[in-house]
């Protein structure tokens, strides 16, 4: 039997969405630092401007050195296309924005990123969007909560903080059932350790800024159209599915079908609420992408090591990451991720508070930032930051407890890194 | 849009205006498996260039109802009777793959339907991978695969989409995965048992025809074949494009087309 002769995603990684510059032979992606473009001539400019062909007007709706990072994150996903944004929030903004309306619904997971919580559960009621939140393991809350002005279900493929495997195939169908996209932040996994899209997630968004970047530098989001979705199939979606006087009528799924939401998101998205990235962004973000595969699996490791020593230790009351046995998902986790869970992880540790602000303190190689995701190893103590805004009744809904210490594990040398969290663990429990 | 023939929905995409009846009429057809919207980079331009696109689903694809019908004679005709339908005198025809065996049949068998014809990814015979056409009848994802790998460039495989942010590999076989259970099958099929015969002897309109030097689905020396046949073809070659020429170089299609439709 033939097989398809792709590219393999190592080499997508490294080369997806750019050729060597045609005018300079640059190897390296150039940044084209950037806000306008010159037209060849008065035709040109006005088939630019009307989507009569493809090319750059102006940086808030596209650049090229963006472009090479949209086409190189749509080819590790799998996706028709992809649209980056200035951040991981406004990537989640701008999918939210360019298939609902005011009256419209979302389901959503409960265990998300507070930002995300905080954008659907308080920003976003002012503009008539309201949302639901369910346990994203409770396949019957995700249909119970559907109601006909429901537009669209979202979860992470891994919850925060609980680090919740969402079973992508199960609640898809529960989507599709209803005639509704699946959209998943999948920050926390990356292509490298699952590609949601062939898994049946209809939109994928990360936090570039995290993982993908990895080096902690450039913030950065996407949305990456997955294609599969027929956004006509109802009139649920007329964004999309109807004329759209932006463009003297253009209805974006009669002209570009499956890429409807990537053309929508770009022309309508970008050019009115302007959450562009930058170009310096774009390339540093680059950078980090072609080496993912190499630091995904480091991660990985080093999260198995800082795992088992965790476990073993007499001030952690508690371990959570799907690699552990005990973990809920674990048996999922191993079909849907078996390269590996993510390098995040949550443990609890005795004395509560306190003792979760003493170990803070005395870690000295592992960072203390409200960030995830980065090269280096990364501590946090949700109830006091992230998550600080929620209420106490939401701290526990969403899984956040006072003594939980959420690890981003880095790709130092293990051994250091367990060391410093040794060393830290000690202290925290000399109260 | 939607337009009608023999009492059947018919999807079509003018370039996102409406159908302009006192413009020249380019009627689009699509290959195997595809449906109207792989000639979005080009619809809309010609819209707005003294043409009206028309860029059809064939039945039982896209957007258009009905079932699939069987044979490029049957599609030929089913296309035939469209044109009347649409009402504006005979079209400019313009194929890509197995829209190029329905342009060819469609051309010889009612010839005053047409002006011209512009073939793009054409041959004389269309011989189907039998690995293709066997995962094409399971249905399986294996289809949409090997069809997107061998239908771009080497070029399309890595980068050079000159559309912002869109990634053609996938974009290709998500349109190809939307395709119902049977229809890229019934396609393969019927360009597998396309015979051309004396087609292109037969054909009076002015023809033009493009081809990419890395076509690996309908490659030079077989478009070559075909050209041989006819007494007067207008040829163009595109370096380093494959079979999804008006996606893979959108921009050098839109000129050629705009020239060989006046
Ligand atoms: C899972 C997840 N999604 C989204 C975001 C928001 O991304 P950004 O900070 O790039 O706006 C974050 C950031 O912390 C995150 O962790």
């Amino acid at each position: 039997m033939v097989e398809p002769d792709y590219l393999k995603f190592d080499t997508l990684s490294l080369h997806a969405g750019q050729e060597p510059d045609p005018t300079t032979g640059s190897r390296g992606v150039p940044i084209y630092q950037t806000t306008s473009y010159s037209f060849t001539d008065t035709d040109q400019a006005a088939g630019l401007f009307n989507l009569e062909q493809p090319g750059h007007i102006y940086s808030r709706i596209s650049n090229p050195t963006v472009a090479v990072l949209e086409e190189r994150i749509a080819a590790l996903e799998g996706g028709v296309g992809a649209v980056c944004t200035a951040s991981g929030m406004a990537a989640f903004h701008l999918a939210c924005a360019t298939i609902m309306s005011a009256g419209n619904h979302v389901v959503a997971s409960r265990n998300i990123y507070g930002g995300s919580h905080n954008m659907l559960n308080l920003t976003m009621p002012r503009f008539g969007i309201n949302t639901t939140f369910v346990d994203p393991r409770d396949l019957d809350a995700w249909s119970d909560a559907i109601t006909p002005d429901t537009r669209v279900l979202f979860a992470e493929t891994l919850g925060n903080p609980g680090i919740e495997v969402l079973d992508i195939p199960a609640v898809a169908e529960v989507a599709h059932q209803h005639g509704l996209p699946l959209m998943l932040d999948a920050t926390f996994t990356t292509p490298y350790l699952m590609k949601p899209i062939d898994l049946g997630a209809d939109i994928v968004m990360h936090s570039v800024t995290k993982f993908l970047g990895g080096h902690g530098i450039a913030l950065g989001g996407v949305i990456v159209d997955g294609g599969r979705f027929d956004w006509a199939a109802n009139d649920k979606f007329p964004t999309l599915s109807q004329p759209y006087d932006g463009y003297h009528g253009i209805t974006f799924t009669e002209e570009y079908g499956h890429q409807a939401l990537s053309m929508r998101a770009r022309a309508e998205g970008l050019r009115d609420f302007g959450a562009a990235m930058s170009p310096t962004n774009a390339f540093h973000l680059l950078q980090g992408i072609e080496t993912l595969p190499l630091r995904m699996q480091r991660h990985v490791e080093n999260t198995a090591a800082v795992v088992d020593f965790l476990t073993d230790n007499e001030a952690v009351s508690w371990v959570s990451h799907p690699s552990v046995s005990s973990h809920p998902d674990h048996e999922l986790a191993k079909q849907l991720l078996p390269k590996g869970a993510g390098a995040i992880l949550s443990f609890g540790i005795n004395g509560g508070r306190e003792a979760g602000r003493r170990f803070i303190e005395n870690v000295q190689l592992a960072s203390h930032v409200a960030n995830v995701g980065d090269a280096k190893t990364l501590v946090i103590h949700p109830a006091s930051t992230t998550h600080q805004q929620l209420s106490a009744d939401d701290l526990v809904a969403a899984g956040v407890g006072e003594d939980l210490i959420r690890l981003s594990v880095g790709l130092e040398d293990a051994g250091d890194i367990i060391f410093d969290l040794a060393r830290a663990l000690r202290a925290s429990q000399k109260g | 849009m939607d337009l009608q023939c023999r009492s059947l929905d018919v999807k079509i995409a003018t370039g996102g205006v409406a159908l302009d009846r006192d413009a020249r009429p380019v009627l689009l057809i699509h290959g195997a498996g595809m449906d109207r919207t792989v000639w979005n980079q080009q619809t809309r331009y010609l819209a707005h260039h003294g043409f009206a696109p028309i860029a059809v689903d064939l039945p039982g694809h896209g957007g258009s109802d009905g079932a699939c019908h069987e044979t490029i004679g049957s599609m030929a005709e089913w296309v035939n009777d469209f044109i009347d339908e649409i009402g504006m005198g005979p079209v400019r025809l313009v194929g890509h793959s197995m829209g190029c065996l329905i342009a060819l049949e469609v051309a010889s068998s009612f010839s005053p339907n047409v002006e011209r014809i512009v073939l793009m990814g054409a041959a004389a015979a269309m011989p189907v991978h039998p690995d293709l056409l066997g995962a094409a009848q399971r249905n399986e994802i294996l289809a949409p695969q090997l069809m997107t790998a061998w239908a771009h460039g080497s070029r399309a495989h890595i980068a050079g989409n000159p559309t912002p942010g869109l990634w053609m590999r996938s974009s290709c076989q998500a349109l190809l995965e939307r395709a119902g259970d049977g229809v890229i099958f019934n396609d393969l099929y019927a360009c597998n048992a396309y015979d051309a015969g004396d087609v292109a002897a037969r054909i009076e309109c002015p023809v033009t025809v493009i081809v990419g030097s890395e076509d690996k689905m309908t490659p030079p020396k077989a478009t070559a074949q075909l050209v041989a046949g006819f007494s007067e073809v207008e040829l163009k070659h595109l370096d380093g494009i494959g079979h999804m020429m008006m996606l893979e170089a959108p921009n050098d299609i839109r000129k050629i087309l705009l020239e060989a439709l006046q």
